[in-house]
């Protein structure tokens, strides 16, 4: 068997942004373009960067939501096909909004019993009543509430939901696509606790995508930081958190909040918007807000360099991983 | 931003069926929900009083009575409102009271057909439009957009002209004419609806094109498509009543609404019951449809307010 359950090599997907009179494309959106991970046995891997940087559009390109424009999928060694046929017993997806995610027309009960009635997993009604109830209690819901519409739970428990319906035909990686962002703070421990646990239990393999990197440290251990397409850096957790190499993760670091007054960090801020994907920079994607940007960045696009055990993106990055340009 | 309406801000009373439902095992479903608010919306409740109303009128009324729309008693021409005649005589001496329950039953099944036409064309139209979205998207609502730049009335008017009239080819003519609506709708909401998390959800886990569409989409439309046929049904039945009333419509001695007010236009100044009659029955009917598709949309669909 693979050490590396899922591995995702070269993968793109381009939308078409604008298409002309007669329905021909004009314009072409690169919302993921190139992007190489591997994310091993039991293992939660990070995947953060900026809002529209293309982190859901990975996620649904891996599970086969959308079609890939390049670029192949891996499970267990497996090359997965996309044309709409589904790895669901392997690959499930936790989404984003909990509102958005639950059919408001049907009861708790179907919409996690619908998994089993699609894959014919019972024998009888009682069976599946039985695995709809053992699957709410699993996610610390009560099962009295089957019978329940989405519109009477408060957003942490829709989001339990969600996790119910990806676990119900027993997946082995499952894709959190920001499955916190839209909770208060206090709630969010709680759900990013309940997916440890059930990692735990379950032997699940997580992709956690997230916006920041506040929260990801405590359940990925390993990090991958995307922008506009692409990944710019992946390590260890610990490495990234202590080390970052790429200025983009920097910058993401120093955003988030730390409860020390006496703190003297330097901050980064970034200036300006992520730059449009239909359009991207020349050379290095992030010269246009990178504060130490020199013109080779503006002229050359850099490769990923493997300096040991972390992969890294950026011209001013020796191969030893010694970072070329003064913190200032 | 949406726009906030009062319904927004309604304190959350909870009804004695809610209370059940929370108490109980079941809870309250989508349209068990929606008919406890529709319950509480008075003007809306008066309208569907007044329709159910009219429907029993209009299937029973006529069973009743012993002389049938079509009797002429010369001698009794042109009698007003008496006991025997509630709503006087015509020029032929032809009851009103019954000719005007038989115009009820012509207008209410205008506006059933209407809506089934409009339902059955619409729905199939759009649904497929939107969710097959791209280039069959583009093609098929273009020819949606160019029809429904020409006004309704004016292709029902040539097509009842090219048509003989009567009550079949009206059906005919409403049935091409008012689906375009139901279509633009339909497509709309599945359009934006197909890109939803809980749809995507339903693909992840593997539901077929088929289930997708009617176990997802199309319940979560509903709202709007019961309120866009509500809006249809009084359009349809005034269009037939305008039709009948120029001369395009039903022909004698079918007895519709539009039939009888053009005849009391004719006879205005000497017997204006003769026009007052079918013209309230019209309008009474227009404004319970639209009392309750006013409460309907409330209830089912407030983004559609405007
Ligand atoms: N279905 C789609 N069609 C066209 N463009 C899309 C589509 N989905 C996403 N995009 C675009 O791709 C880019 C990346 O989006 P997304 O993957 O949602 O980013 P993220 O999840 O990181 O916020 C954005 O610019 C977005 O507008
Ligand atoms: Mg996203």
């Amino acid at each position: 068997m693979a050490e590396n359950l899922l591995e995702v090599k070269n993968l793109k997907k381009h939308f078409v942004a604008e298409r002309n009179f007669w329905g021909k494309p004009k314009a072409i959106l690169k919302a993921v373009d190139g992007v190489s991970f591997d994310i091993r046995k039991g293992e939660t891997l990070g995947l953060v960067g900026e809002s529209g940087c293309g982190k859901s559009t990975t996620g649904r390109t891996v599970i086969g939501l959308y079609e890939p424009t390049e670029g192949e999928v891996y499970f267990d060694g497996e090359k997965l096909n996309s044309d709409g046929n589904f790895a669901d017993e392997k690959i499930q997806m936790i989404f984003q909004d909990p509102y958005a995610c639950l059919n408001p027309r049907m009861t708790v009960g179907d919409i996690i019993g619908e998994p089993l009635d699609i894959h014919h997993v019972y024998n009888s009604k009682q069976e599946r009543m039985a695995r709809v109830y053992e699957l709410l209690n699993l996610v610390g819901l009560n099962p009295e509430q089957a019978n329940r519409f989405p519109h009477e739970f408060s957003g942490g428990q829709r989001q339990r939901i969600g996790i119910a319906r990806a676990l119900a035909i027993n997946p082995k990686i499952i894709i959190c696509d920001e499955p916190i962002s839209a909770l208060d703070v206090s709630i969010q421990a709680q759900v990013v606790n309940l997916l440890s646990k059930l990692q735990r239990e379950l032997g699940l393999t997580y992709l956690f995508i997230a916006h920041d990197l506040a929260m990801v440290r405590y359940i990925s251990q390993r990090v991958a930081v995307m922008y506009l397409g692409k990944i710019v850096e992946l390590a260890a957790t610990e490495d990234l958190y202590e080390l970052p190499l790429h200025p983009y993760t920097q910058a993401l670091l120093s955003a988030i909040p730390v409860p020390d007054p006496d703190d003297k960090q330097e901050r980064i801020h970034l200036e300006g918007e992520l730059p449009s994907p239909v359009n991207p920079p020349q050379g290095c994607r992030f010269c246009t807000r990178c504060p130490y940007a020199r013109d080779i960045c503006r002229e050359q696009e850099p490769v990923m360099k493997t300096i040991g055990s972390r992969q890294v993106a950026c011209h001013l990055v020796d191969k030893d991983g010694k970072r070329l340009y003064a913190m200032n | 931003m949406a726009e906030l309406a009062k319904i927004d801000f309604e304190p959350l009373v909870r009804s004695a069926e809610h209370i059940q439902a929370e108490n109980g095992e079941a809870a309250l479903g989508y349209w068990q929900d929606a008919w406890i608010r529709l319950k509480r919306d008075k003007v809306a409740m008066l309208g569907l009083g007044t329709i159910i109303f009219l429907l029993i009128v209009a299937i029973f009324g006529p069973m009743l009575s012993s002389v049938s729309y079509a009797d002429q008693t010369l001698a009794a021409a042109n009698q007003g409102p008496s006991a025997a005649h509630w709503f006087g005589t015509d020029n032929l001496g032809r009851d009103l009271f019954i000719r005007v329950l038989y115009g009820a039953r012509i207008s209410l099944s205008i506006g059933i057909v209407a809506s089934l036409l409009n339902f059955l064309i619409g729905v199939t139209y759009g649904g497929i439009a939107g969710f097959m979205g791209g280039r069959v998207d583009r093609i098929m609502m273009n020819i949606v957009d160019v029809l429904y730049s020409i006004p309704v009335l004016l292709y029902v008017i040539l097509l009842m002209v090219v048509l003989k009239p009567g009550l079949t080819n009206i059906f005919i003519a409403l049935g091409i004419g008012y689906w375009l609506q139901m279509a633009r709708i339909v497509r709309g909401q599945i359009l934006s609806m197909k890109e939803q998390e809980f749809v995507l959800a339903a693909r992840t886990i593997g539901a077929s094109r088929r289930r997708i569409l009617i176990k997802h989409l199309i319940p979560n439309a509903i709202g709007a498509i019961v309120v866009t046929l509500s809006l249809c049904i009084p359009d349809a039945i005034f269009t037939e009543a305008f039709l009948s009333f120029i001369g395009l419509g039903v022909s004698a001695p079918m007895a519709s609404w539009g039939v009888l007010a053009s005849e009391g236009v004719t006879s205005l100044k000497a017997y204006p019951f003769q026009l007052f009659f079918p013209a309230i029955a019209i309008s009474v009917t227009m404004l319970a449809f639209n009392f309750l598709s006013d409460g309907l949309r409330d209830v089912l669909d407030p983004k559609m307010r405007r």
